[in-house]
């Protein structure tokens, strides 16, 4: 193989691409080195198995995806923001779509959404930690893992280019030769992996570690939904497992899965990418609406209206969600019959979800609202959301959608519930449980000032899309001509999109100003919260709560505040904690290995990094992990410390 | 750690009963992923194009001893467990030693067949068919491989260590697996070689 044919070459954006990753590479390590800086980073992040820290892991590179993806929304933007513009050539605009949507969906939002899980289900349910902690690091390294093969792609090899769906032939070797979507098939299986064993662990968490007396009808909107989306990520994972490696095989190995010939069948993978798409967008839109259930009843003072109408709206939608998605290509010749079906049960997922919506305005009404920047997020969501919704309903209609198949008509509407949806309840979420996790607010004047700029620039981005969609602008049209008259919505989405820019740049800047000059807190529980993890103190020691809390309500913090119902009332004890580890990173790093040998049909190099998979996880096996205990007194000067008194 | 005296060793602790429970799910997992795989090969299986079709090639006595095998390999590894519920380290020992050699046997002849398969003229890329065949037999056959090298390890420890609270703990969730792989064989048995001759 030649140098140009491994490195993407001729291309000035990527090799300023190539040089900012070789510089930031080198900053990142000088400035460890400088600082002394790797011991610590080792010691207490890449080898931690505590919940907190992975969480906190999840959220970062998530926030570091969110740019990453976002630079290539701005250069789309950008792109087509004049007739006949010429920055970008197709095969570089079709990379960049599906880069995006791919890092966007799984490597921004499900990361960022199971980065919060980790963070709050164990201590929403007073528990220790997650279920399998060790098994929880390897899930996060596996994601990480996976999300950095995919974002080599872009300056080794070339980036997948057939679109996230990546549908068949097009995604085929034949019609896609570049080892593009061999990283997709790559990278998303390891990363999926991660992704289904934290689905197992925190169904075994939620179930059997919530501290006595929290009855699955007791447990905080966040669990259940956290709950819900682990049951689903179990049984629609595994289908894409599959896919993927149908996928593979196809493009390595010259099996015939998809093929157009010796009787392969392009549909199948359409219909497999499907049953696992659907759910998964549930799987990204569920646990938002438990972060909006918890953020709308604490800043309305008020406990949560329909709680148990919350809960099985949850179970219905995530039935449902197996149900609908054939709704994706209704156009792809099914029948009518078949057509109706999804159509249908498409429609009824609305109903639901209305529910739901009409919970959050009734938890709001006669509340004593304090419009703090997460509530805003919250607020802004429904009318927002509302509007994907109903422009859902417009497209589940199938004989509607041989009209806006396709258009930019059901880009606006993805957006349209992914951003309110799932964007704003992570950063809602962020806001919210930032001072649980380090202690001190995000401050709120600068929170205000990057939300407007984001609700407004949010809806002059992708407003003009539904008016482009109808007038017959195509999806993932890299260029169009003056006569069609696309220009000018074009270009209003374009400086939408700038403004979105500004808008998380102000976010960024905030996390910088807050950690800075945001006054500390004592008190673990700044909003004058309900549930349990505002009754520790923050930061969060080690070991979550010194007790193990006794639950006898709904809301047990707020009971305890204003009803006086005690839920410490044990005596402390040691506490046995598990000892860190550096085997999930390695085993992250091997399969790494083994992913990108695999892109370049390298079966030798794979064989052996297989071997070593294979290796490090009989060491785990025989690894006879005895864990630390903390003594009493330990715990007794950490909480006495944690709350600023002097020993 | 605090033993519970009236359950069985293996759910013996908290951190037992959950791995146990845990374990449960992701056979829940597996289950997903197997119907998938036979929704698959249902779906393809008559698209063999201008390759051979399931009857041209299967041959039912491998298949049998394979299946004849796999069976009694399962109701071994339950010996085993039993032994190891009566505390008996030895001949829990012996029982999985003989469900991984059947295991083993189960593997050869089938990797043997795959020869044959591909001797007759049926590759991976021969047709939609043989690709769905090999992927769907190739899944099983992994996850019986991926067994013997998990089984050995669990020996291992149960060699060094005894039967405690870990090595019970391991070796009951290895039970499962094992009887998880027979059922999927008996489907597999079902759908493409029972349905493929008849
Ligand atoms: C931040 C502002 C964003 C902008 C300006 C933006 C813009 C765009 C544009 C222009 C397209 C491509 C349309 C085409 O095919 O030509 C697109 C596609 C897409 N976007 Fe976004 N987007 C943004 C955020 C997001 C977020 C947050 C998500 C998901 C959580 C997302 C998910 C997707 C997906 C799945 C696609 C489809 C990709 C494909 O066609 O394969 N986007 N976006
Ligand atoms: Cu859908």
């Amino acid at each position: 193989m030649k140098w140009d044919e491994f490195f993407v070459t001729g291309e000035p954006m990527i090799y300023g691409a190539m040089a900012s990753i070789v510089l930031a590479t080198i900053a990142i390590i000088v400035g460890l080195t400088y600082f002394k800086k790797w011991g610590y980073l080792w010691r207490e992040w890449l080898t931690t198995v505590d919940h907190k820290r992975i969480g906190v892991m999840y959220i970062l590179s998530a926030l570091i995806m969110l740019f990453r993806g976002g630079v290539d929304a701005i250069m789309m933007r950008f792109q087509t923001a004049v007739p006949e513009n010429t920055f970008l050539d197709s095969q570089h605009y079709n990379e960049v779509f599906t880069t995006h949507g791919l890092v966007m969906i799984l490597f921004m939002a499900m990361p960022f959404i199971i980065g919060i899980m980790n963070v709050v289900v164990p201590l929403q349910i007073g528990a220790r930690d997650v279920a399998f902690p060790r098994l929880n690091a390897i899930s996060f390294w596996l994601f990480f893992f996976g999300a950095m093969l995919l974002n080599l792609s872009f300056v080794i090899g070339g980036s997948p280019d057939a679109g996230w769906t990546a549908y068949f032939p097009l995604a085929s070797i034949e019609f896609s030769p570049t080892v593009g979507n061999n990283y997709y098939s790559l990278a998303l299986q390891i990363s999926g992996i991660g992704t289904l064993l934290t689905g197992i662990n925190f169904i075994v968490t939620i179930l059997k570690m919530r501290a006595p007396g929290m009855k699955l009808m007791r447990m905080p909107m966040f669990t259940w939904s956290s709950l819900i989306t682990s049951v689903i990520i179990t049984f629609a994972f595994p289908v894409l497992t599959i896919a993927l490696a149908l996928m593979m095989f196809d493009r390595i190995f010259g099996s015939q899965f998809f093929t157009m010939a010796n009787g392969g069948m392009d549909m199948l993978w359409a219909n497999l990418f499907w049953v696992w798409g659907h759910p998964e967008v549930y799987i990204v839109i569920l646990p938002a609406f438990g972060i909006y259930s918890e953020i709308i009843s604490t800043f309305s003072k008020k406990n949560l209206y329909g709680y148990s109408s919350m809960v099985w709206s949850m179970v219905i939608i995530s039935l449902l969600s197996f149900l609908v998605w054939a709704h994706h290509f209704y156009t792809m010749g099914q029948g009518a019959m078949v057509n109706g079906f999804f159509s249908i049960t498409t429609m009824a997922i609305s109903v639901p979800t209305g529910v739901k919506i009409f919970n959050w305005l009734f938890t709001m009404r006669k509340g004593k609202i304090s419009f703090t920047t997460p509530m805003l997020y919250s607020l802004a969501f429904i009318p927002i959301f509302t509007i994907g919704g109903v422009t859902g309903v417009m497209l589940a209609m199938a004989s509607a959608d041989y009209q806006y198949h396709n258009t930019m008509f059901l880009v606006a509407h993805f957006h349209y519930v992914l951003i309110p949806g799932t964007v704003f309840a992570v950063i809602a979420g962020f806001h919210y449980w930032f001072p649980k996790v380090f202690g001190f607010k995000l401050n709120d004047r600068l929170g205000k000032h990057a939300f407007w700029w984001i609700a407004i620039s949010f809806n002059v981005t992708f407003f003009p899309l539904f008016f482009l969609g109808l007038k017959g602008m195509t999806r993932r049209m890299y260029t169009y001509s003056e006569e069609t008259g696309f220009g000018p919505l074009n270009m209003l989405s374009f400086v939408g999109a700038l403004g979105l820019a500004i808008g998380f740049a102000i976010l960024v800047y905030n996390i910088y100003y807050s950690i800075r000059y945001s006054p500390r807190e004592t008190n673990g529980d700044p909003w004058d919260a309900r549930t349990l993890e505002w009754a520790t103190s923050s930061p969060i020691p080690a070991y979550n709560f010194a007790v193990t809390p006794n639950v006898k309500t709904r809301d047990a913090l707020w009971a305890a505040k204003h009803d006086n119902i005690s839920i410490f009332d044990e005596e402390i004890k040691p506490i046995h904690l598990p000892s860190n580890t550096g085997k999930p990173i390695i085993l992250g790093a091997i399969f790494f290995a083994f992913g990108f040998a695999m892109v370049f049909s390298w079966f030798i190099p794979a064989i052996i990094a297989g071997i070593g998979i294979i290796i490090v996880m009989a060491t785990m096996s025989f690894d006879r992990d005895h864990g630390i205990t903390v003594s009493v007194k330990e715990i007794m000067e950490t909480e006495k410390k944690l709350r600023g008194e002097t020993l | 750690m605090n033993i519970d005296a009236t359950k069985p060793l293996e759910y013996g602790s908290e951190e037992n009963s959950n791995k146990i429970f845990g374990f449960w799910i992701f056979l829940g997992a597996e289950i997903a992923l197997f119907a998938t795989l036979f929704t698959v090969y249902l779906v393809l299986v008559n698209r063999f194009a201008a390759g051979p079709s399931g009857p041209e090639i299967f041959e039912l006595s491998g298949v049998l001893v394979e299946t004849f095998l796999l069976l009694t390999s399962s109701f071994t590894i339950g010996l085993a467990i039993h032994s190891m519920r009566l505390g008996l380290k030895k001949p829990m020992m012996v029982f999985m030693i003989l469900t991984l050699i059947m295991g083993l046997g189960f593997l050869g002849i089938e990797i043997s067949e795959f020869f044959t398969y591909v001797h007759e003229g049926a590759t991976l890329s021969t047709s939609a068919f043989v690709s769905a065949l090999f992927v769907l037999l190739g899944t099983h056959g992994a996850h019986v491989g991926f067994g013997l090298l998990w089984g050995i390890a669990i020996l291992i420890q149960v060699k060094r260590q005894g039967l405690t609270l870990a090595t019970t703990n391991k070796s009951f969730i290895f039970s499962l697996y094992w009887h998880f792989l027979d059922v999927v064989w008996i489907f597999i048995f079902s759908f493409v070689y029972l349905k493929g001759l008849m």
